[in-house]
This record gives C-alpha cells, structure tokens and sequence, in this order.
C-alpha cells in the first residue's frame, strides 16, 4: 500500500476489521479460478456483502488488504456496481425494474403505492429497517412486466394488491402500522 | 432433426433436463463426434459455412470472428473462452430462457467453441439478478465434470475444459465485450480501446473470445445436423432459428423460438396474440431498446438482419417492445434515456456529459417545461453521441431510439413545449392530464 493511502486511511479512522472464516474460506475458493487476486475483488465483496448485510469502509479495507489492493482501487469497483452496497440497506431489498417495458405496464403507479405504503423513494430504507427500495436496470423478464427482485424472489405481474400481500406477510411488517 | 433447436428441450413448467435426460434425447453427441472426427479448424470451416451471425445484438458472423484468433506455433498457448451471459439490454428476456430452461446446451456450445479455438478455461460472465439461471448453471457444469464432460482429457481426446461461472453485480455496460472483460479482471467495467480486438489480445492480454448465450447455443445443433441443416431452417437470406420476444401491450407477451425471416406480423400477431384489447400499435422497437423505431407498415417485413437493416433499424436481439396508442412516445424514450444515462460508465465525455444532458432535458419535457431550443439540442446529440464519436456502442445505441422518435413523433415532442400552456392547461406530458 502506498503512503499516500496510509495517509488517507489514517485520516479518516479507517481500519480493516477481521474477515470471518466463512468469509475467508469462500474468498480463498474464488481464488482458485482466477489467475490473478485482484480479479476477486468484486466477488469478495459480494461475499462479505452477504455476510454483513453491505460493505462498510472496514470491510472493504480488509478485503483490500487480504487481495493486496489498494483500498480506493477496490472502492472504485465496489463503487461502480448497482448491486454493491457501500451504505446499510434494510433487511430486505427491493430491486425494482423500472426499465422500457416495465414502464410501458404500468410500473410508476406500483412504485407510488410502495413508496406511499413504506414512506420511502428510491434509494431510501424504511424507518423500520425492514425494507431499502432501489430501482435496477431491466430485469430480463419482460414478458411478466411489471416485475421485481427481494429476497432472491422475482415477483412478476404486480399489482397494488400484490405488493399489499407481499407487505403483509408475517416477516415483513407495515411501517405505517 | 428438429425445426427448433434451441428450445427443444426447454419446458419451463417442468425445469430442465437433468444430464441423463438430456443426454438421452442426444445431448453431448455433437461433442463426442467432434472429438472424434473433426480437427478444431474443421469446426471452424463449419461454422463458417452455417452463416451463424452472432445473436448478443451485432449480427458479426461467429465463424470470422473466430478466425482472428491467432493460430501456430508462435501463437500464445493460453486462450479464453467467455459467455456474455450479461443480458441487461431494455426489454430482452430471451438468454434467460435458454440459461433456465436448458444449461446443458450451453455447455455443449461452450464446449464446441472451446474446442475449436482451443481454450481451456471458460468464463460464464452471468448478470448478479439472474439467479434461477446461476443456480441451474451450477448445477449443470457439476453435472457435466461428474461425467467427464468437463475437466481433462474429455471423453480420452486429450481436450481439457474447465469452465468458471462468474456472477456480476450490476452494469448494464459490462455486456460490451471489452468492459466485460475489465469486469472479469477485477476493474472498473469501463470499455477498452480497439485495437488490439480480444481475440488477438483480450482477458489478461490472451487471445479470447466473447460470444453470447444464444449464439453458442447455436453450435450443438450444426455439429449435429451439418451446414445444409442450419440454412434451411431460415426462410430468408438468414440462417437459423432466433429467439424473438414481445413485451408491452400485448394479449400474450412472450418469447419464442422463430426461423429467420418470419414476418414481424407473424410474431406480433400470431404468438403474442396481437395488441391487447383498447389498445392500438403505435410503434416498436425491433431489437431491444438500442435500436430505432419501426411502424405499422413495417409489419410485413421479415425478421432479417438486412432486412430490418434496410428499413433503418436492427434486428439486435431480436425482443420487441410495443408502443401502443396511449402510451406517451416521449414518456417512453425519456425512460430510455434515464437507463442510458444511469448506465453511462463515465470513461468517455460525449456519453458521460451528453446523457445526462438528454436525460435532464426529457425530465423537463416531462413537466411541460420544454423549451423551443430542446428539439434542436437534442436533434444535435444525435451527432455529438453519434458511431465514432465514443469510446463504445453505448451512447450511439441510446441515440437510434432518439432520433426515431424525433422523426416520427415531432407532434408529441411540440405538444410538451412550455407555450402550450394556458390558463385551464398547467402544462406538463399531455398523456398524463
């Protein structure tokens, strides 16, 4: 790393936290399909992300310590993908499409009902902590517009009535309850 | 011999065929005999010859492309393979059939490419959301390693192939073929300059070839069934079958598995069902939301790359998007022009600065604040975003949606000026009022 990291980090109060083992083991796999460590950067950070929820400066220094990077390097790639998180996000995330065709089907009117019923715009968590709202480019399932991703889940044809449901079920809970 | 090669063991209600059921129905033949009979530069005449023409959107002749790939002794010994599985083009929902609904086609692909060009190691680049697709792939390459269709020495020719899956998370510019290799790097997906082309120097400087999901998923079929197979299957100057969708106001919408140089009535009218019932077609966009605006009397064109080609737009991916009778145009292009401006990756200043520009200027139209100057400042991106003007296909791909819409709709462009505005009028998209 050079100074002019040190400088920056120090500056800042940034330090690295410890990897997991889980996270460590799975970064170490990854390692092993690629001829080059830095070439694992975005998978590593896809894998912390899936253990602490986003990436925080901590672990995207330690990331960048484990790969032998410099931090803003690999913040650069954290940075340009719209499914790296570099703030908390709720415990679900809505990856909404608000792509041609989705717009065409009618997807405004869905987002103005989920924004009115969590209280939150795009980019924005719920004051619960249940639920971050984020538009996403074109999510390939065109033919079942409007559609969107949470929890591993795509959710085609919706409707008011279908995000109504999706918002009652047990785990999920109404923030303006 | 089937008429539909691609998607002729694909039923979605059913999930896909596990290796044994797939390779019962003949799977993993064409492999087999290709190892056994051809040389890699016999596959290559081959594919030459079937006239594939890539299926990601650029229509390049798959066999050309693959003739760049330095040969001989002195050439470099290590060479890439990689599956732009990267599908993010507005209004394209077709690779996700093939990747959900039958993942061993694309190996066998992967596995003729491969073996033709003598790589062996290959990446699927596979777009972060499609994760019904990444779980059956993974499945799949297991599949395959467990019976000896991947690995070393496959079916005792001495050919190695291991093939990697890489999920991505998120750009729609990594499906540009050099920023999808940054991407594969670890790098920031901005697009690299060309030349040096990947096939001399591309993933870590080695020679590599990018071919998209459709397009590999090809080349079981013109090893299996030959050349004169492959030509008949097209009704016109095209050869093959595509994979051709409908969304938007549709009875049926869809994707489905068509000979090339079908009518576009056909598609439109027969498989998805015509327009829903109230609405009328505007307008369309054949391929995807790059390319320009075609109407009405368009519809009898077939589904040709020339063809569409001729008629000033693209056949790209062949998934139209329908703009009906009560849908804003201008709504519909500002909604592209937001994807394109968010999907700028910032590397080159025309589409970095240039997008955002048409961006804010159709939010203002949105609005009724559109100004008399607007048709014009836009009219002039089509030049300064024009092909060669950027670094990629980008910002010259947002343009041909732009610069349809303001041939055909000028009257839609003028009716959201701000001097429409009166006292009962407040202004803002005459649609929305």
């Amino acid at each position: 790393m050079s100074s002019v990291d040190d400088i920056i980090i120090s500056s800042t109060a940034r330090s690295a936290r410890e990897l997991s083992i889980a996270e460590r083991d799975e970064i170490d796999h990854e390692l092993t399909l690629y001829p080059d460590r830095r070439a694992v950067g975005l998978e590593a950070l896809k894998i912390v992300q899936k253990h602490q929820g986003w990436v925080s400066d901590e672990s995207l220094q330690a990331v960048a310590d484990y790969l032998g990077m410099s931090p803003h390097e690999l913040d650069g790639v954290a940075t340009f993908f719209n499914l790296l998180y570099r703030r908390p996000v709720g415990r679900k995330v809505m990856l909404f499409c608000n792509s041609v065709s989705c717009w065409i089907m009618g997807c405004d009117r869905i987002k103005d009902h989920i924004s009115a019923r969590l209280g939150i715009d795009y980019g924005e968590t719920s004051a619960d902590g249940e639920y971050t709202l984020l538009p996403v480019p074109c999510l390939g399932d065109c033919d079942h517009a409007p559609v969107m991703l949470m929890d591993g889940q795509q959710h085609r044809n919706l409707t008011p009535e279908l995000i109504d449901a999706l918002l009652s079920q047990p785990q999920g809970r109404e923030a303006n309850e | 011999m089937t008429s539909t090669p691609l998607t002729r063991n694909i039923d979605l209600q059913r999930g896909p065929l596990a290796i044994a059921d797939y390779r019962r129905a003949g799977g993993y033949e064409s492999v087999a005999n290709m190892l056994r009979d051809l040389a890699p530069a016999d596959v290559l005449e081959l594919v030459k010859n079937s006239g594939l023409k890539g299926r990601g959107g650029a229509g390049f002749p798959t066999g050309l492309k693959w003739s760049f790939v330095p040969t001989g002794d002195d050439a470099p010994k290590t060479r890439y393979l990689v599956v732009n599985a990267d599908e993010m083009e507005p209004g394209t929902f077709k690779d996700r059939l093939l990747l959900e609904g039958d993942p061993h086609l694309l190996l066998e692909g992967m596995l003729i490419a491969a073996y033709t060009i003598q790589a062996s190691t290959a990446y699927i680049f596979l777009r972060g959301e499609y994760l019904t697709a990444e779980k059956r792939l993974r499945q799949a390459i297991a599949e395959a390693k467990q019976d000896g269709l991947l690995g070393r020495n496959i079916l005792g020719s001495g050919f190695d192939l291991e093939i990697i899956l890489h999920t991505s998370a998120g750009r729609y510019i990594c499906g540009e073929e050099t920023a999808l290799l940054n991407a594969l790097e670890g790098k920031r997906a901005n697009p690299r300059a060309k030349p040096p082309f990947p096939q001399v120097s591309g993933l870590w400087g080695k020679p590599t070839i990018v071919n998209n999901v459709e397009t590999l998923c090809n080349l079981r079929g013109i090893v299996e069934f030959g050349v004169d197979w492959y030509k008949g299957l097209g009704l016109g100057a095209d050869a093959g079958t595509k994979l051709c969708g409908v969304s938007g106001r549709v009875k049926h919408p869809g994707c489905w598995e068509l000979p090339l140089g079908t009518p576009i009535r056909e598609l439109l009218e027969e498989r998805a069902g015509g327009m829903s019932d109230g609405y009328q077609l505007r307008a369309f966009l054949p391929g995807g939301g790059s390319t320009d605006f075609l109407l009405p009397e368009h519809l009898d064109l077939t589904l040709d790359y020339d063809v569409i080609g001729k008629a000033g737009s693209r056949l790209a991916t062949g998934t139209m998007i329908i703009l009906d009778d009560r849908t804003c145009p201008v709504g519909m292009v500002g909604n592209l022009m937001r994807f394109f401006s968010h999907e700028s990756c910032g590397w080159c200043t025309p589409c970095r600065d240039g997008l955002p520009w048409v961006d804010d200027i159709f939010r203002r139209l949105e609005r009724g604040e559109g100004r008399a100057a607007d048709i014009e400042v836009l009219t002039d991106h089509l030049e300064y975003l024009g092909p060669g003007r950027t670094f990629c296909a980008l910002a010259p791909g947002a343009m041909a949606p732009l610069g349809s819409a303001l041939r055909h709709f000028r009257e839609d462009f003028e009716a959201h000026m701000a001097h429409h505005r009166s006292a009962e009028d407040a202004g803002g998209c005459p649609w929305q009022r």
